[in-house]
């Protein structure tokens, strides 16, 4: 499952992943491998990754949108703190 | 004959020209590859939003629901412009083609505006404040300094403002106008609708996004979404003319040093030949004058 996490100034990060959990408008939610195509806007709060190793990225972003489609996750961050 | 002297002095002057214009060829080409490279990394991050807004539009086109950002009835009343301008000169025809965009967009669209006291403008960059504080024409607010530190921090903080100023009814129309950066040695002049949004959103029209979850929900999202996506397009447009004003200022002055090479071939070559017509006089005359002794 790939991912990409972009502001506007950069590209904070961008591989393979295991899970991640981000915070939705409608609560905090964890996208997982084949997770149904979703659209979502996203709150101030943390973004937890997950990467292949098992090792956690966490990232305080303070809004955004992503989307999920194929196991191909795009997260549009306001910024990142 | 041309005076050895003057010429010498002239040369000299116009080499430390050319090493000037030069240098700041130097600087405006490493400037621009920075400018260039944040125009770069906006991309794909302005690209998704719009690809994400286009899919979604059509749920605010199916529900009746108000959009607040789009066209009012009736004409503009009152219209804001916004001109992108550099803080510094010496870039060619930058600056001076946003002004004529500018006069000719006043007489051409908003004579009936600017009679009524109706159009109000405002500068970013120094240049294009100039003028229009010279046209006695009606500034709103006046931002240059936002070009010392252009994040999209900064700036989303000045393009909130515009926006909220539209949704309070003090303007109905804002237009920016600016020059977009095509490449180095191209820049396109373009005059943006930044408010109010087109309710067309072009782009392809069919279901792209049925099979997708929403949260909260299509209409929200899309609620959301646009003015960010303005706020990108605002920032877009500050990068661009970043990118172009360096871009203008590294052709401006390559041909400038340009100029000044070609003008030190001649000035040399004017100089030796005023060299050799001395020296062949200097000859002259101790030659006859050795010859003058002998008889």
């Amino acid at each position: 499952m790939k991912i990409e996490i972009i502001t506007p100034d950069n590209r904070i990060y961008a591989g393979e992943i295991r899970s991640v959990r981000v915070p939705g408008r409608k609560g905090s939610f964890q996208v997982l491998k084949d997770h149904a195509p979703i659209i979502s806007t996203l709150d101030r709060g943390p973004v937890i990754i997950s990467d292949e190793q098992g090792n956690e990225v966490r990232y305080e972003i303070t809004g955004g949108v992503i989307e999920v489609k194929r196991n191909r996750i795009i997260l549009l961050a306001d910024a990142v703190i | 004959m041309a005076n050895l002297k003057a010429i010498r002095v002239r040369l000299s002057s116009v080499k430390s020209t050319r090493q000037i214009t030069s240098a700041m060829k130097m600087v405006a080409a490493s400037r621009l590859r920075k400018a260039q490279d944040r125009i770069v990394q906006l991309r794909p991050y302005a690209d998704k939003l719009n690809e994400i807004l286009i899919g979604l539009n059509q749920a605010l086109n199916e529900t009746e629901t108000e959009n607040i950002y789009a066209a009012r009835k009736g004409g503009p009343n009152r219209v804001l412009l916004i001109l992108l301008t550099s803080n510094k000169g010496l870039c060619g025809g930058f600056n001076a083609n946003v002004i004529r965009e500018t006069r000719r967009l006043i007489t051409d669209k908003y004579m009936e505006q600017i009679r009524g006291g109706n159009l109000f403008f405002m500068p970013i960059g120094k240049k294009g404040q100039d003028v229009l504080r010279r046209m006695k024409l009606n500034i709103l607010e006046e931002h240059n300094e936002i070009y010392s530190n252009l994040t999209f921090e900064n700036t989303k903080v000045l393009s909130d403002r515009i926006i909220n100023m539209y949704l309070t009814k003090e303007f109905d129309r804002v237009e920016i106008i600016y020059n977009q950066f095509k490449n180095a040695a191209v820049q396109r002049l373009t005059t943006e609708v930044f408010l109010p949004v087109s309710d067309h959103v072009p782009g392809k029209t069919e279901a792209l996004h049925s099979d997708y979850i929403y949260e909260p929900d299509q209409v929200r999202i899309v609620e959301e979404l646009i003015p960010k996506s303005l706020r990108i397009q605002f920032y877009k447009a500050l990068l661009d003319s970043f990118a172009a004003e360096h871009g203008a200022r590294m052709t401006a002055m390559h041909q400038a040093t340009d100029n000044a090479t070609e003008l030190i071939r001649d000035l040399t070559l004017q100089y030796n030949k005023a060299r050799q017509a001395a020296i062949t006089n200097q000859l002259l005359e101790v030659v006859s004058g050795a010859e003058a002794l002998k008889g």
